[in-house]
């Protein structure tokens, strides 16, 4: 895995050390399992091999740069996608061989929460949250009531109950969607981008959120994000992702202390290396220099 | 150069087609989602609500409107011959069996059937039928069912009630303002508009209005690029596409109604 870039977890030990025993320990407990993947859009291919192994109960974020397909990942995983090759196994259970049925009852135990909020503009926020439950429960009313609001406390939103989704600021909506994400407890919750243009007191809300959320309710939690601060500071394992593999795997300290290129630019936010900050083109004096037939003029 | 434009209308062809298939499974999915529909009608209220009684307004100015203007055009024209205690069965017979259900048609198309697309357009650019899916919820089911299910209904609706407002704006031009005979413009209606015929035909075309409109204004919202162009594009789709369909039928319906 990863292109000759060598991973902590895989490279380190022959069987018999603590660290390959651990390792071991952390595949039969896997929640998912991603052996082969490939995935394309087009002539794109945006997954070429992909192998993954995520721990249950851990929080497990998966980084990379913009484009890398890290939110085609989770839609994969999700089984909202199908690949064009190798398998995704969610709790055992090999998603895209499962029928309509089989995936429902999957998805009851699985939690997305979207980048947008994702959340029924029409509806209020209690109504938003009380959503999964009522479509999947039969629980009295009453009952009913005291969870949506439980959620809706553990998100800080119980005040902002009748408020409507437009009314939000964003931090609030993504909020608001993670205690929808969590109305059915789920066995694992799928956290797409979730910091992503959020002020410092939001962000920082979400990650403790996440945080405490994973280990009281012993969850598993995929966080995709580019925000590597954050993410690091939460995660009990981290993939990094590029060019449809993974590059880099490891906890986060050690993952941290990789000296990869390719790594290391992710990381340290370094404008140009194994990435470069110029998409392919002719040199600059050429197009600056030929007056060219090809450009449009622009609409907007 | 030659092979540029025949390629682009062949994958044009093959886009229509292609889209056309998957029109034709979505309407599978949203006609196997039908009992669930049934099952809630809160939903199927809500969406009559919508679809239906926030249109009454359009529909009930325009029908007044429409039969008035065919009681003062009816009533010149009738009145060459000397016929114009006919009025009534000319206002009558050309709403109930053609405008009515057409011109609704075209009204639901322009007013509901747009907002359909674009509710349902944004709904997919905002992630949420994404996430219905992640909660388990089939969007086909628990959104697009019910608003089908509901423009059936709201369309021969709807078309009776810009008829019977049609005929009011006739009565009024042709009595009202014209002096054409209060007795022979009901007697006359009354005697020659048939209700097997005209009634039920009307009836007929309003409801597979109802079935087009509604299954075009939803693919078009349900398979949208998701972006602010695409959910504009689909929308005007929309309308042109329905307006076309309610068209083509009505020609081909009145042919097989009223055809020897």
């Amino acid at each position: 895995m990863g292109e000759g870039f060598p991973t902590p977890a895989r490279h380190a030990a022959p069987a018999q050390t603590g660290e390959a025993l651990a390792a071991r320990d952390r595949s039969n407990s896997a929640l998912v399992r991603v052996r082969g993947l490939r995935f394309a859009r087009g002539d794109r291919v945006i997954f070429d091999g992909l192998d993954m192994e995520i721990p249950r109960g851990a929080v497990t974020a998966v980084m990379g740069p913009s484009g890398t397909g890290k939110t085609t990942l989770l839609k994969l995983i999700g089984g909202q996608l199908r690949p064009d090759a190798g398998s995704i196994e969610v709790d055992g259970q090999s998603i895209h061989r499962l029928d309509r049925r089989e995936l429902y009852a999957l998805r009851t135990r699985m939690g997305m929460l979207f980048q947008s909020g994702a959340l029924l503009g029409d509806l209020t926020l209690f109504e938003n949250v009380a959503f999964p439950l009522r479509e999947h429960t039969r629980l009295p009313e009453p009952l009913l009531r005291r969870l949506v609001l439980m959620k809706l406390e553990a998100v800080g939103l119980r005040g902002a109950a009748e408020l409507k989704p437009a009314q939000l600021s964003g931090g609030m909506a993504r909020r608001a969607a993670l205690a929808r994400a969590i109305a059915l407890d789920p066995m694992m919750v799928m956290y797409d981008e979730p910091f992503t243009g959020q002020d410092p007191i939001s962000m920082g809300v979400l990650v403790k959120l996440i945080r405490q959320l994973n280990d009281a309710v012993g969850m598993s939690s995929i966080v995709v994000s580019h925000d590597v601060p954050e993410t690091l500071g939460i995660a009990d394992y981290v993939f990094i992702i590029a060019n449809g593999k993974v590059i880099c795997e490891g906890p986060p300290a050690e993952v941290s202390a990789q000296d990869s290129p390719r790594v290391r630019q992710f990381l340290d936010g370094q404008p140009d290396g194994p990435v470069h900050f110029h998409q392919p083109a002719r040199p600059i004096a050429d197009d600056l220099l030929t007056p060219s037939k090809q450009r449009g003029r622009g609409a907007c | 150069m030659l092979s540029d434009p025949l390629t682009r209308l062949g994958r044009s062809g093959i886009g229509a087609i292609a889209g056309l298939g998957r029109a034709h499974l979505l309407l599978a999915s949203i006609l196997g989602g039908l009992l669930e529909a049934l099952v809630r009608p809160r939903l199927v209220l809500a969406q009559l609500f919508n679809v239906g009684v926030l249109s009454t307004l359009i529909i009930a100015v325009s029908g007044l409107f429409v039969g008035m203007v065919l009681g003062l055009q009816g009533y010149y024209v009738l009145a060459q011959f000397g016929a114009s205690e006919s009025l009534g069965i000319m206002v009558s017979a050309s709403l109930v069996r053609e405008l009515g259900p057409v011109v609704t048609a075209l009204l639901v198309a322009g007013r509901a059937g747009s907002a359909l697309t674009a509710e349902i357009g944004l709904m997919k650019t905002t992630e949420q039928l994404s996430a219905l899916e992640m909660m388990a919820v089939d969007p086909v089911r628990r959104i697009l069912a019910p608003r089908f299910l509901a423009g059936v209904i709201a369309m021969p609706l709807l078309a009776a009630l810009f008829s019977a407002l049609g005929v009011l704006g006739g009565w009024f031009v042709g009595v009202g303002l014209l002096g054409v005979d209060d007795g022979a413009f009901w007697s006359q209606m009354q005697a020659k508009v048939d209700f097997r015929d005209d009634v039920v035909n009307g009836v007929i075309k309003s409801l597979v209005f109802g079935v087009v409109v509604t299954w075009i204004a939803l693919f078009q919202g349900y398979d949208t690029k998701p972006t602010a162009a695409g959910v504009s594009r689909a929308t005007t789709r929309s309308v042109v596409h329905s307006a076309l369909a309610v068209l083509g039928l009505d020609f081909i319906l009145t042919a097989l109604m009223f055809g020897d």
